[in-house]
């Protein structure tokens, strides 16, 4: 499990796209969402069974920062990690996510073995790596794989924000070309769910060739007529939204995901422009006609079920 | 004398100083009507000497601080001395026209193409006018218009790169900056006809690669390409953007470098002392350079050209398989 506290502390660092900085202390808001609370009369119950230990963060009560209410830790994860009281969407995990849309047992992992090097030699990069690993039990910042969702079998990568702030390095672009490769040859849709923060500073020019890498293989799957989703979840800025992430087909957003290309901080701090309430939200990029429709996280399963099965080729008439 | 008095180069000061002594000494010489000629020509040369060797052994922010001289060459510049009969077009038909990406059609020794490009401004009030060089999303959806249109025609596009990066403002965001970004990329990528990206001043990130997706990259000397700028990431790293310098080292982002990592395909060298010193000898360097590029690009058929493109930008990354 993802430990936020931990993510803020070691990511004190900003992912810069377009000239722009992005400051992850600005993408965790003013704190982070998620605070565990300590529960010292439960200690001898934080001994739980190994699989239940991994799901659920130290603790059992959760405080959602928008309403401030105090969450049994169950409750939260039986309401996919939305606030059941004010509809605040938390912050999930890659396999948290997997876990909560696709059909049970249904995910097949692809490419797992495709790893970050350090090509710059850059400063700190390994010792982030080894530490994202051992935060988000994964060995890159996104998952790719097939999976089935209300038995319709498509291709399927989930960026995870733990990993070096979701960030998009060769590793993580490498896997999404595949993974756009492997659906074009297979003839099988494809959805991302996008979170991150950029392009990766510790790969410097590598990643932002990466932005070319994964739209260009897009370009692909498009020639075949091959319905592609992006998912934006909070936050989903610079390159990774200036490439594949913003190039759906169809693009969906969670509620007051933060989403778009240049910070915020760096917007008044180039322009000193006040920004309004609600900028580069969910509800911003709707109205502003960037994005197809808002999605709670409780009914993108379904409605990537009805998008998906509108786009079998079955159903072609021409 | 460099024209770009006004912006000094730190590590040109020696070399500045000796300059300005040897102009002492000519208009003391000419006051005083004594030949000093012979002083003159040695100090001249010591100057030559140390410019050389202040320009052979530049530092990576050195260089970035040449690729951003106010004085340094802008694509209407360029245009005017590499093509011939240029007509600028305006405008993405959606919103506005944005004069930080100039676009339009020449001739490239009588060959009809479709040249794109940053442009800044040559001086402050230029520089409003132009955003600094820095495009909204109506700059990068002019672009995809003007290289769709080429398409169509099945002409060439030669790209110009210079910019910090795209702009980064309340309206750029409202617009999508970031899909006008992406889609760019996408065109580009997938764009039927020969593309050449010269890279001649500052490449900022996701702002520069909009338009720089190509069968041939080049790039000036001093010029740089990077995925943050160096203030961006030295404040991260070490929470103090004067160590941009340090940064700049880290980043790898040199011409030279970007050819080592098969970024870019070739490096273009400027004249001693910078582009901004002698702007018609770079236009000829960059001029031969497209020649170069055209003569190895128009020899493959749209296909090849196609698959070439797209295999560069899926090996450029380099990751491990564990
Ligand atoms: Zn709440």
């Amino acid at each position: 499990m993802l430990d936020y506290d931990e993510v803020t502390f070691d990511l004190e660092y900003s992912i810069k796209e377009g000239g722009d900085d992005w400051l992850l202390k600005d993408l965790f808001r003013s704190k982070p969402k998620y605070v565990t609370i300590r529960h010292h009369q439960d200690a001898t119950k934080m001994e739980q069974p190994e699989k239940t230990k991994k799901e659920l963060p130290d603790g059992l009560w959760a405080k959602c920062d928008e309403c401030n209410q105090i969450i049994y830790h169950k409750d939260l994860e039986k309401n996919l990690k939305v606030c059941p009281k004010c509809g605040f969407h938390f912050r999930i995990s890659a396999w948290e996510r997997i876990k909560f849309l696709v059909d049970t047992d249904s995910f097949k992992e692809l490419f797992p073995n495709v790893c970050s090097s350090d090509p710059l030699n850059f400063p700190e990069y390994k010792e982030k790596i080894a530490k994202s690993r051992e935060t988000t039990g994964l060995k890159e910042g996104v998952l790719t794989g097939t999976a089935k969702i209300e038995g319709i079998y498509l291709a399927l990568g989930v960026m995870d924000f733990g990993f070096i702030g979701g960030s998009m390095g060769s590793a993580v672009g490498e896997k999404l070309v595949r993974l756009f490769e492997y659906a074009t040859e297979h003839e099988i849709p494809v959805v991302t769910f996008a979170t991150a923060g950029g392009a990766r500073m510790q790969e410097g020019i590598l990643s932002l060739m990466q932005m070319a890498a994964t739209c260009q293989a897009l370009n692909r799957l498009a020639e075949k007529s091959i319905i592609y989703i992006s998912i934006l979840t909070d936050p989903t800025t610079g390159g990774v939204f200036a490439s594949f992430a913003s190039q759906g087909d169809i693009i969906i957003a969670e509620p007051g995901a933060l989403i778009g290309f240049a910070g915020a901080r760096v917007i008044q701090q180039t322009t000193r422009q006040t920004l309004p309430p609600g900028f580069q939200r969910s509800e911003f990029l709707l109205e502003r006609g960037i994005i197809d429709m808002i999605v709670n996280r409780k009914e993108i399963r379904s409605t990537l079920a009805r998008l998906l099965r509108f786009h079998q080729r079955r159903n072609r008439v021409v | 004398m460099g024209n770009g008095s006004n912006y000094n180069l730190d590590f040109e000061k020696p070399l500045q100083e000796l300059e300005k002594r040897i102009e002492e000494i000519k208009t003391f010489a000419e006051e005083k009507r004594i030949d000093m000629s012979e002083e003159i020509t040695r100090i001249e040369a010591k100057a030559v000497t140390l410019k050389k060797e202040i320009y052979n052994n530049l530092t990576p922010w050195q260089k970035i601080q040449i690729a951003r001289h106010p004085k340094r060459p802008t694509l209407l510049e360029y245009i005017d001395l590499i093509f011939d009969g240029f007509i600028e077009l305006h405008g993405d038909r959606l919103f506005k026209d944005d004069p930080a990406l100039v676009g339009g059609l020449a001739y490239f020794n009588e060959i009809p193409v479709t040249i794109l490009g940053h442009q800044k401004g040559r001086d402050t009030k230029e520089n409003i006018y132009r955003n600094f060089g820095m495009p909204h999303p109506e700059g990068y959806r002019k672009a995809i218009r003007l290289m769709k249109q080429a398409e169509k025609f099945k002409r060439p596009v030669i790209s110009f790169v210079d910019v910090a990066g795209a702009y980064p403002g309340k309206e750029a965001e409202e617009r999508g900056q970031g899909e006008a970004v992406a889609r760019s990329i996408m065109e580009m990528a997938k764009l039927r006809v020969p593309i050449i990206v010269v890279i001649t001043g500052e490449g900022g990130s996701g702002g520069a690669l909009a338009i720089g997706v190509g069968d041939r990259v080049l790039m000036l000397e001093y010029a740089y390409y990077s995925v943050i700028s160096p203030e961006g990431c030295a404040s991260i790293l070490w929470k103090n953007a004067s160590d941009a310098s340090k940064a700049a080292e880290t980043l790898r982002l040199t011409a030279r470098d970007l050819l080592d990592f098969g970024v870019i395909e070739e490096v273009i060298p400027e004249p001693l002392g910078g582009a901004h010193r002698d702007l018609e000898a770079t236009a000829k360097a960059i001029k031969e350079a497209i020649q170069n590029s055209f003569a190895k690009l128009l020899k493959l058929n749209t296909e090849e050209l196609l698959r070439m493109r797209y295999k560069k930008f899926r090996e450029v990354g380099r990751y491990i398989e564990e």
